[in-house]
C-alpha cells in the first residue's frame, strides 16, 4: 500500500484519505457554522426589540404598545404548575418502580409505557388534553388544562432521569441504612432522594426546558391569551388576579412568537425567540452546572 | 443489585407501630405515582382511539390511507391523507439523510480528531442549539430560508407554465428546517457511540498499519454503526413529530411530495385544522394522530431493537 516502505520521511498523497479528511472538516465546520449563525442572527435580530417595554407590556393597538410580558407570565405560570405536579409524581413514580416493584412483568410494563409516553409527538398531546382536560373535564382553554397536558408530556424525563439517578446510588447506602434499623420509607427519604438529588434536578431542568419551547402541545389547551391581570391593586387583591389566571386562556412566549410569526410581525417573533433563547441558555448553564457538581461530589 | 432486592424488603420489617404506618402510607403514595404514570399513557391511547375509531369506521381505513383527495369541507368530503403519509414519510427520511451525513461526520471529527479545546467549544454550541425550541427553526425557515427558495425557484421554473410557484413554501424547505433542527440530537447521540467503541479496535487497527483515516472509517465507524443508526433514527422520530417548526415553511397545500411543491405534513393538517374542524373532519383529524402516532412507534421501536440487540453484542 505505501509507496516507499524503507522511508519514514516522504510521505505518500493518497486522494482517498484527503478526501475523508475534507469531508470531516467540511460538515463539522458545517455544522458549526450554521449553528453558531443560527444564534448569531437571532440575537442580532432580537437585540433590536427587545427592551424593557418589550418585557413588561402587552400588545395592544389601543395603548399603541407591543410587548409579550403577559406571556411571560403565563410561561412563568404554565412552567411553575407543569413542574408542581410532575415533579412529585414523576419521582415517586421512579422510586416505587426502581425502590418497591420486583423485577417482573408489572415493572416491565409500566416503564414500557413510560417508554411510549416519551415517543409521543407533542401535537398528539395536545389533542388528548383538548379532548380530555378541556372535553371531559370542562377545563376548556386554560392554564391548568395546558399544564396538565405539558405534565404528561415531561413526565418521562423526570421519571427516567431520577431512574437513573437512583441507580447510582451504590447499593451499600441502602444496605447501611436498613441495617441501623432505618424503614424502608425512612431509608428513601433521607438516605436515596438526597443522594440522587443531582439527577432529579438535571431532570427538572430539562423539564423546564420542554415546558418553556413547547408550542404544538400548548396553542389547543391553553390557548393563546396575552393579557396581564390588573396588578398594582395592593398585595391581596394582585395574587387573587394572578390565581384567577388559572382558569383562563393564555399563551407562553412559544405559543406567542407561532401566532406573530403566522401574522407576519417578524420584529415581534424575532423579539420573542430571543427572549426564549435567554431562557433556554440559563437553563443550560444551570444544567451544566448542576452535571459538574454532581460528578464533584462522587 | 436485582439479587440485593429479595433481602433488603425483609430487612425493613423489623420495625412496628407508627413507622410502619407512616411506611405503608408512602408506599401506597409511591405507588399511586406510577399508576398515574401508567393511568396517564392508557388515556391517551384510549382518548385518541376513542377520538378517531369512529372517523376511521366512518370513512373506511382503505379510503383514508389510499385516498387521493383531502377535501375535507367541501360538499361531498373526501379524506385520502395518501399524499400526506407520503410527504411525511418522504420529507423526514431526507431530513435524516442530510442530518446523519453531515452530523456523523462532525461527530467523528469532535469524537476522534478534534483536540480538547476545540471539542469543548464544539460540544457547547451542539448542546445548546439542541435546546432551542422548534419554532425558532421555523422563524428562521420562514424568514431566511424561503425568499432564498423563491429566488432559486424563478430561476428554475423560469418560463414554465405547468408549475405552481410557491413563492418558496415548499417541501425543499421544510427538508432543510428539519435536518438542522435534528442536527444536534444526531450529532450528540452519535458522539456517544463513537466514543464508546474501544480503544482496542482503534489501536490494532492502527498498529496494522491503517491510517488515520481508513481506522476511522473502515475499524470505528463499523464498531459504532448501531449507536450511529440510533441515533439516526432518534432524528426521524423528531423530525416525524415536529409541527411548528414546519407548519409555514412547507407552505401547506395537500400535494404529492415534490422538491418545489406546496405540501402538507400529517402534523401540520392536525395543527391547522384543528381550530376550526367539525363533526368526521374533526374526528379525522383524532384519526391523523393516531397515524402519527403509529408510525411514531414504529420508528421508535426500530431504535429500541437496535440497541438492545447492541446490548446484546457488547
Amino acid at each position: 500500500m505505501t509507496g516507499n516502505p524503507y522511508t519514514l520521511h516522504r510521505r505518500q498523497i493518497r486522494p482517498l484519505e484527503l478526501f475523508g479528511r475534507a469531508a470531516i472538516y467540511g460538515a463539522s465546520s458545517l455544522s458549526v457554522f450554521l449553528l453558531l449563525g443560527i444564534l448569531c442572527y437571532i440575537f442580532w435580530r432580537g437585540s433590536r426589540t427587545v427592551n424593557v417595554d418589550f418585557l413588561t407590556s402587552v400588545t395592544s393597538a389601543l395603548k399603541q404598545t407591543v410587548g409579550i410580558g403577559g406571556n411571560l407570565v403565563n410561561t412563568l405560570y404554565i412552567a411553575i404548575l407543569t413542574l408542581l405536579v410532575a415533579m412529585p409524581v414523576g419521582v415517586g413514580a421512579a422510586v416505587y418502580l426502581d425502590e418497591y416493584m420486583s423485577e417482573g412483568r408489572g415493572k416491565a410494563l409500566v416503564e414500557w409505557a413510560i417508554e411510549i409516553l416519551a415517543g409521543v409527538p407533542s401535537v398528539v398531546f395536545g389533542l388528548f388534553g383538548m379532548a380530555f382536560f378541556g372535553g371531559v373535564l370542562h377545563m376548556g382553554y386554560s392554564l391548568l388544562n395546558g399544564a396538565l397536558t405539558l405534565c404528561c408530556m415531561v413526565l418521562p424525563l423526570v421519571v427516567r432521569n431520577t431512574q437513573e439517578a437512583l441507580r447510582a446510588v451504590p447499593a451499600e447506602y441502602r444496605w447501611g441504612a436498613l441495617g441501623v434499623g432505618a424503614s424502608r420509607w425512612h431509608m428513601v427519604r433521607t438516605v436515596l432522594l438526597p443522594a440522587a438529588r443531582p439527577g432529579i434536578v438535571t431532570g427538572m431542568i430539562l423539564a423546564l426546558g420542554r415546558i418553556v419551547g413547547e408550542s404544538a402541545a400548548l396553542l389547543f389547551t391553553a390557548g393563546s391569551g396575552r393579557f396581564l391581570p390588573g396588578l398594582g391593586r395592593g398585595i391581596y387583591r394582585d395574587l387573587q388576579a394572578l390565581a384567577g389566571k388559572v382558569v383562563c386562556s393564555g399563551g407562553t412566549i412559544a405559543v406567542e412568537l407561532y401566532l406573530q410569526m403566522q401574522s407576519g410581525r417578524y420584529e415581534v417573533a424575532f423579539g420573542a425567540a430571543c427572549v426564549l433563547l435567554v431562557l433556554v441558555f440559563i437553563m443550560q448553564v444551570l444544567l451544566r452546572a448542576v452535571a459538574g457538581k454532581g460528578r464533584r461530589d462522587e | 443489585m436485582t439479587a440485593d432486592k429479595g433481602v433488603l424488603a425483609g430487612a425493613g420489617r423489623e420495625n412496628r407501630g407508627r413507622r410502619m404506618v407512616a411506611d405503608k402510607v408512602a408506599e401506597f403514595c409511591l405507588a399511586a405515582c406510577a399508576a398515574v404514570s401508567f393511568l396517564a399513557v392508557a388515556a391517551i391511547a384510549l382518548y385518541m382511539i376513542q377520538g378517531g375509531m369512529p372517523a376511521i369506521r366512518e370513512v373506511g381505513w382503505k379510503e383514508i390511507l389510499f385516498g387521493r383527495v383531502w377535501d375535507p369541507v367541501g360538499t361531498s368530503p373526501k379524506f385520502g391523507i395518501r399524499s400526506m403519509i407520503a410527504t411525511t414519510l418522504v420529507g423526514t427520511f431526507l431530513a435524516a439523510l442530510s442530518a446523519a451525513a453531515v452530523g456523523v461526520l462532525t461527530a467523528v471529527f469532535l469524537a476522534e480528531l478534534a483536540g480538547e479545546r476545540a471539542a469543548g467549544i464544539v460540544g457547547t454550541t451542539v448542546d445548546l442549539l439542541a435546546g432551542i425550541p422548534s419554532v425558532i427553526y421555523g422563524l428562521l425557515g420562514i424568514y431566511l430560508l424561503n425568499p432564498l427558495m423563491y429566488r432559486l425557484e424563478r430561476k428554475i421554473f423560469a418560463g414554465s407554465r405547468t408549475h405552481q410557484f410557491t413563492g418558496g413554501a415548499n417541501l425543499l424547505c421544510a427538508v432543510l428546517v428539519l435536518a438542522v433542527m435534528i442536527l444536534p440530537t444526531v450529532i450528540s447521540v452519535s458522539v456517544s457511540a463513537i466514543r464508546s467503541v474501544s480503544e482496542e479496535v482503534r489501536a490494532s487497527s492502527l498498529a496494522l498499519g491503517a491510517t488515520r483515516m481508513q481506522t476511522i472509517f473502515r475499524a470505528v465507524l463499523p464498531a459504532a454503526r448501531s449507536g450511529v443508526a440510533a441515533a439516526v433514527v432518534l432524528g426521524v422520530g423528531r423530525a416525524m413529530g415536529e409541527s411548528m417548526a414546519v407548519m409555514l415553511v412547507a407552505g401547506n397545500c395537500v400535494n404529492t411530495p415534490g422538491p418545489f411543491r406546496s405540501v402538507r405534513f400529517l402534523t401540520t393538517a392536525i395543527v391547522s385544522e384543528m381550530g376550526y374542524a367539525q363533526g368526521t373532519h374533526r374526528r379525522m383529524l383524532y384519526a391523523l394522530g393516531l397515524v402519527l402516532f403509529a408510525l411514531i412507534t414504529l420508528v421508535n421501536g426500530v431504535v429500541l431493537g437496535a440497541m438492545k440487540k447492541r446490548e446484546v453484542s457488547m
